[in-house]
């Protein structure tokens, strides 16, 4: 019976969680919420390169430019796209119907894919585009296989090719950017982290004042325990 | 002291204080174990607090349902805040409550002249699992979808009437809005059948008195403490001593829930999961359905029998029988003693085994079945009811040790 249970719990041992993406191979996108430099940046690189196609619908501007400390005149002159309002959703310009018919899907809306996939995984399909003829937009990616999206961002990063043999992306023509395009990468994951949840950083920096505060109640708790105890044993 | 003369002369203020608090002699040697059940009252008022907040910025509706979730925890001031203490606290509430009911299991304080608290308690249990499972729909996430789609189509596995059955509780062919406002009318009615089912718990616990670590009566031990000369002797009472024990219990356990609520609120996927951060999408299933981990053991129980004679119910009866044998407890132990102290090494076993299997069951029911898994919930399904229905024999077979006449320390 022992045995049995023993058997039972090493069979347990490698306990993969369930968030999607597991069983890929991921480089750690190493986000840090306290870096608003590189919130901004990504900001910028979203509001350039993504937000044509995709949303952020329950992520306001004037949220954005409050928490990562863009000064709202700037944000305004800025990052609006149309003519939103500063307290609106950051919404996409691409209307969703013709979006479906270039693309044979809607890009999803983005304001929650951080939590759905993670920071890692966001952060390695940025870095995972390759060029492949048979794709219908000549792009595929070894993250998220056959995405219809195509690689807006080739002309920062170059063209990477996949070695079919070793599995390895390689690249083979450079863009303005290919040096700086990591950081890129790791800018915009760490915009998306933010945006995924934007209470995040502020949560954490409460925890810490809240644990004190426990903590200290309970030293107090304890001791009065003590005391009334201490007729009884 | 007049103003109180008055309230009691209309209505029994100071008796009721009396007889539940000041005068409610509790045994002296209450252990940590003994923390769960004042810890699943706060719990439970946490979750109607949180609840009612929650319900005002809310909207039970297909289309809004899980915009307005992500509304409240952006656009409303402190909405994180109030979520995640609902979402821990729906988890944080069931590991009490297990918690409570082991150090029953353990204590045997399912025994005569217990065996009323322990039936009502189990009541409890199914309550909460409903009010549970109604909850986990509202965020209207694929997760929250599927998850409800596989338990009502459960009921489609009963024979002749199932189709209608399950049609009947969705009110429509597959979950859909009509679903969620159901849903959301009885996770909000549920849990106040809840207070009023724990409000029996505790004048049944009241009317016997409470058991203790060592299984003694201490109702029928020696008479007469520092209080009151015919109080038990082994006998303190609740307000001050526990309550003040249990305030300490109570920061003591807000430390873990804060900690998960302000670090760690996903808790790894396993309080929040991933794949619900998607909008319910009724034609794209995921690739992985599990319910929530306070469900898993009994998924797995599910999963784990094979359909037979042209139909899959025998896993859904097996299923709920997993949990209602848990109500036959106080006439399937036969052990001379109440206490684990005091019973014998098969039993010690049999328990450690039990805890064991519902913890392996649990995490077997979280994880996609393959053979290696099937097989191994198939071995716990056996165990989990062999640690009941073999509980007349074994817990009579068994060794005991004498028990004291006054609580030990």
């Amino acid at each position: 019976m022992k045995k049995l249970a023993i058997t039972l719990l090493i069979a347990l041992m490698p306990s993969t969680l369930l968030a999607a993406g597991a069983g890929l191979d991921l480089k750690p996108a190493n986000v840090d919420l306290r870096d608003k430099a590189s919130m901004q940046r990504g900001a910028g690189y979203f509001i350039n390169y993504c937000q044509a196609c995709h949303s952020l619908k329950f992520m306001r501007l004037n949220r954005v430019a409050k928490d990562l400390g863009i000064p709202e005149d700037i944000a305004k002159a800025e990052m609006m796209l149309g003519d939103a309002k500063i307290g609106d959703p950051m919404l996409n310009t691409i209307p969703e119907d013709q979006a479906k018919s270039w693309f044979g899907v809607a890009p999803p809306d983005l304001s929650l894919t951080s939590r759905l996939r993670g920071d890692d995984w966001i952060y390695n399909y940025l870095i995972s585009f390759y060029k492949d003829p048979s794709a219908p937009s000549g792009w595929n990616n070894t993250v998220f296989e056959n995405a219809a999206m195509p690689h807006v961002l080739a002309n920062l990063q170059g063209v990477q090719e996949l070695d079919h043999e070793t599995h390895e992306l390689k690249l083979v023509s450079r863009g303005s950017k290919t040096d700086e395009y990591d950081q890129i990468a790791h800018d915009i994951t760490s915009f998306l982290s933010y945006v995924g949840e934007p209470i995040k950083a502020k949560r954490q920096m409460y925890g810490i004042f809240v644990m004190v505060f426990l903590l200290l109640f309970f030293v107090l708790a304890y001791a009065l325990k003590k005391e009334y105890w201490r007729d009884v044993h | 002291m007049s103003l109180m003369n008055w309230i009691d002369d209309r209505f029994p203020a100071t008796k009721v204080w009396n007889e539940h608090l000041a005068e409610y002699y509790a045994p002296k040697n209450f252990n940590f174990w003994y923390f769960f059940g004042s810890l699943a009252l706060m719990m439970l008022v946490l979750q109607i607090v949180t609840g009612i907040l929650l319900a005002m910025n809310y909207k039970p509706d297909a289309d809004l349902a899980f915009a307005s979730v992500e509304y409240i925890m952006r656009d409303v001031p402190g909405g994180w805040f109030i979520r995640y203490m609902h979402s821990t606290g729906s988890s944080a509430f069931f590991i009490v409550v297990y918690l409570h009911m082991f150090r029953g299991l353990i204590y045997g304080s399912y025994r005569t002249p217990r065996e009323l608290i322990w039936i009502i308690g189990m009541v409890i249990y199914l309550a909460m699992m409903a009010t549970a499972f109604f909850g986990y729909l509202l965020p209207w996430g694929q997760m929250s979808y599927w998850g409800a789609q596989v338990i009502v189509n459960l009921f489609d596995a009963i024979p002749l009437i199932g189709g209608a059955l399950s049609e009947w509780v969705r009110g429509d062919y597959v979950i859909s809005d009509i679903t969620l406002n159901r849903f959301y009318a009885f996770h909000y009615l549920v849990p106040f059948i809840l207070v009023a089912l724990v409000y029996v718990h505790i004048v049944a616990l009241h009317q016997v008195g409470s058991n203790n670590p060592d299984g003694i009566e201490i109702k029928k031990g020696p008479k007469g403490n520092r209080w009151d000369e015919n109080a038990p002797a082994d006998g303190i009472p609740f307000h001050p001593y526990y309550s003040v024990k249990d305030i300490a219990g109570v920061v003591g356990f807000l430390i873990l829930f804060f900690a998960v609520v302000f670090f760690a609120p996903e808790m790894g996927g396993y309080f929040l999961e991933a794949p619900n951060f998607e909008p319910a999408n009724p034609l794209k299933t995921p690739e992985h359905i599990a319910p929530v981990w306070y469900f898993t053991p009994f998924y797995a129980i599910l999963r784990a029998v094979p359909s037979f004679a042209g139909t899959q119910v025998w896993g859904v009866i097996a299923m709920f029988a997993s949990i209602l044998i848990m109500f036959f407890l106080p006439w399937l132990d036969r052990s001379p003693v109440k206490s684990i102290r005091y019973k014998g090494p098969i039993t010690k076993f049999m328990i450690g085994m039990f805890v064991v299997v519902f913890i392996v069951l649990g995490y077997l029911g979280t994880q996609a079945p393959s053979p290696l898994y099937t097989t191994m919930s198939q071995i716990g399904t056996i165990l989990y009811f062999a640690f009941f229905l073999l509980m007349p024999i074994y817990s009579k077979l068994d060794k005991t040790k004498p028990v004291p006449e006054r609580v030990t320390e």
